[in-house]
């Protein structure tokens, strides 16, 4: 069932996308000034994705933007002065200066992640804040976005097969926005859809028309319901365009023109806002009020991002580890009683028990099946021409005995020969 | 299974009776930490039903139920991905690589993501990444790898590499409790070949401090993991011909206890290190560099590595045996530096 939108709700996602929108526009600016210090990426045309999907969690939920998740982070509660300060470098901003973009996190109240360039990296990670979560009894949901060049990563399957096998509560966006810096996506995989790839691992999937922010949220509404629910994560891959070159320094020659225009046609702000006024949900004073109000704040922002210092240079040999609870305090937010997590509620009956295995016992290497470190030491073995003769049977076969009375015959053979081989070199292979 | 070798280290210390393998300090140090603290889960490869290819978890599942016992598909990036998230949460997950070796495939996951973490933006990730390591014991080139220097030389990262089951026990509790990823290498040829009585209450060992295993005035040995007994072998041989071996063994890695190497060689004025991993890119580089820059003046002799070569580890035991130093290589390498 899709959730109906109050009024609020369908303002405050224009709201967002609109600064989403204006917040990259005030970067370029920046950028053409040589303001930002690196490369600055664009999420223009993409904006209904980082907002539709982000604005479906909650404010206890976590997150893991990509590069072009501004709108996301926007969403989630962080000022725009943030992404000013990181972009410029400066010692105000939530890396200090170590890092730039998106690259921040947040992990005692907005509960954002950090990303990384090394795309996928996030999914396994975003698992494990959702099986943390629950563990914990939070109740939590966590998402992350990948591309559709990211989606072709070894740990993308990694990620998305643990987090299904665990039935996380995980909601992975898969922004298909058809090119991987100049690759086009038919030239990365050979499949139309790439939600398909969910159904491999038993992961339910959604696909959206990435431009509609409204199909967004609703879809991504239902996932996070659905995930939180513990029913096991969801994929969505929503369909859009990336509507500038990989970064600012990328003219995208490589991009069909006529494929920019169709898609300039479907720029989802201006058919959102044909949607809100012709739903008597926005009209022109409604409008200009959030201009005005979206101006100031950016030139606010801009104007202390601009006033910011850089770092000190002594910076940069500074917080590689963790000093200690003075430095940060880990404590684990319990929202479940530790008792059912805590012997002897926790514990369980070894019924899955093979002969020997699982008695909670030290086996002292009795029993261990691996048999490296059993086998006599090399001068040993070219001394002794009768040991070397001897049929080898790795002790693993023994914690197996006892399938066939043929086989464990063998097994019974193997034994006796394994003692006498380790009776021989008792004492010896000592480096 | 050859004999197993009793070691001491207490020095008479209150202990818990029978002498435990390394093996079973491990296992008594996951068992206690996850008793002491619901924050502290596992997560690996056969972890729980099959207790870990070594059965360093047998009985964990069993105790500490399905929620902290986590067996895991084959993926090593999902693991140690996985295990980030989890403590940043507050957890203390602990991540088995069922061989180190295996670390390599996840290689990505701990040196950019793990490892930068507190550095960039914040966020400590108070995890350890154990697993069973070295050589000696015929695995072949992908069972029996000594990764520890890629990790040395990633800042972010703890890494501790022990030599005995007091040692095993004491300093994975501390990698438990480190707010810091900690690399916690095992080495699987000690796994059952040393046995240590081990005190009957909680203690730890602190990361960061070698130890000084036998005094010696003629020349310091540096060593750790299963090279720090070989090394102790070879000082008893060069005991006999008159040399006075001082033994250190670094125990943990990353950060380096510089100080007790350096107080050493002030003393004995010369420096052997012994360690397995192959030579190029060694610690045994990094110790010589250090010598250099803070004791060149108090140096007598060149320093000297008996290390493996630089080669995959190979798998017949002849083979193996010569790619790998050992005692008697330890003492000619001694004996030939003692006479500057």
């Amino acid at each position: 069932m899709k959730p109906e939108l109050t009024r609020q709700q369908y303002l405050d996602l224009y709201y967002f996308m609109r600064l989403n929108r204006a917040v990259e526009d005030t970067m370029v600016k920046l950028f053409r000034q040589n303001k930002i210090v690196g490369g600055l990426y664009s999420s223009l045309g993409q904006e209904a994705i980082s907002v539709g999907t982000a604005y479906a969690l909650e404010k206890k939920d976590w997150l893991a933007p990509m590069i072009r998740n501004i709108g996301a982070l926007l969403v989630k509660g962080v000022p725009p002065r943030d992404i000013f300060t990181q972009h410029m470098a400066k010692y105000t901003s939530p890396t200090l200066g170590k890092d730039g973009t998106s690259h921040f996190g947040d992990l005692e109240n907005l509960h954002i992640v950090s990303p990384i360039s090394m795309l996928g990296d996030l999914i396994p990670v975003m698992t494990g804040v959702a099986m943390a979560g629950r563990y914990l009894g939070q109740k939590i949901v966590a998402m992350t976005w990948i591309g559709d060049g990211g989606s072709s990563t070894g740990v993308f399957h990694e990620g998305l097969n643990f987090a299904a096998v665990q039935k996380a509560p995980f909601v992975l966006i898969l922004e298909n926005n058809q090119w991987a810096y100049s690759t086009p996506v038919k030239r990365q995989v050979p499949i139309e859809n790439l939600a398909d790839r969910a159904k491999a691992y038993g992961v339910a999937s959604y696909i959206v028309d990435g431009n509609d922010v409204v199909a967004v949220y609703q879809t991504a509404k239902e996932a996070v319901d659905r995930a939180r629910a513990g029913e096991g994560p969801v994929l969505i891959e929503a369909k859009s365009m990336r509507m500038r070159g990989h970064a600012q320094h990328d003219p995208a020659e490589y991009v069909p023109k006529e494929m920019f225009e169709y898609w300039k046609q479907r720029d989802p702000i201006e058919q959102y806002e044909r949607f809100l006024l012709g739903k008597k949900l926005l009209d022109a004073a409604g409008k200009k009020e959030m201009d005005n109000k979206i101006a100031a704040l950016l030139e606010k922002d801009r104007d202390f991002a601009e006033a910011s210092p850089m770092p000190p240079p002594e910076l940069a040999e500074q917080g590689v580890y963790c000093t200690g609870d003075d430095c940060h305090k880990v404590a684990a937010k319990w929202a479940r009683d530790t008792a059912e997590v805590t012997p002897p509620k926790s514990s369980v009956a070894a019924v899955w028990r093979v002969r020997g295995f699982g008695e909670g016992k030290g086996s002292g290497g009795k029993n261990a099946p691996i048999h490296f470190g059993d086998t006599a030491a090399a001068s040993e073995e070219l001394a002794n021409h009768e040991a070397k003769l001897a049929p080898k049977i790795p002790a693993k076969t023994v914690a197996n005995g006892g399938k066939s009375p043929a086989k464990s015959a063998a097994v019974h053979a193997s034994n006796s020969g394994a003692k006498k081989s380790s009776k021989a070199v008792a004492g010896k292979a000592r480096r | 299974m050859p004999e197993t070798k009793t070691f001491s280290s207490t020095n008479g210390a209150a202990s818990a009776g029978n002498p435990v393998t390394f093996l079973e300090a491990i296992k008594q140090a996951m068992y206690e930490e996850m008793e002491r603290d619901p924050a502290v889960v596992l997560l690996g490869e056969d972890v729980g039903v099959y207790g870990g290819a070594f059965k360093t978890s047998e009985g964990l599942l069993e105790r500490f139920g399905w929620e902290r016992v986590i067996d895991t598909p084959i993926s090593e990036s999902a693991i140690i991905g996985a295990a980030c998230g989890m403590s940043y949460l507050g957890l203390r997950p602990i991540a088995e690589m069922q061989f180190i070796d295996f670390i390599a495939c996840c290689f990505n996951q701990l040196t950019n993501f793990v490892a930068k973490g507190h550095y960039l933006w914040g966020a400590p990730a108070p995890m350890v990444v154990r697993g069973p390591s070295g050589g000696g014991v015929h695995g072949g080139p992908f069972h029996s790898a000594n990764p520890e220097m890629y990790f040395v030389h990633t800042p972010g990262l703890k890494v501790v590499y022990p030599s005995t089951p007091y040692d095993a026990k004491g300093l994975l509790k501390s990698a438990i409790r480190d707010n810091n990823p900690v690399l916690f290498f095992e080495h699987k040829y000690l796994y059952r070949r040393i046995k240590e009585e081990l005190p009957a209450g909680d203690y730890t060992v602190p990361l960061g401090k070698a130890i000084v295993r036998r005094e010696g005035k003629h020349l310091t040995i540096v060593s750790y993991a299963a090279m720090m007994h070989t090394s102790l072998e070879a000082a008893d041989a060069l005991a006999k011909e008159g040399i006075a071996a001082e033994v250190i063994d670094l125990r943990t890695l990353q950060p380096l206890d510089e100080e007790t190497i350096l107080q050493s060689v002030r003393k004995t004025n010369k420096c052997l290190v012994v360690h397995e991993d192959t030579k190029t890119g060694g610690i045994a580089g990094e110790i010589a560099a250090i010598l250099c820059e803070k004791a060149f003046g108090e140096l007598d002799g060149p320093l000297v590595r008996v290390t493996a070569l630089d080669t995959p580890v190979p798998y017949a035991p002849t083979l193996e045996e010569y790619f790998l130093p050992n005692a008697k290589k330890v003492f000619t390498a001694a004996k030939e530096l003692a006479r500057y």
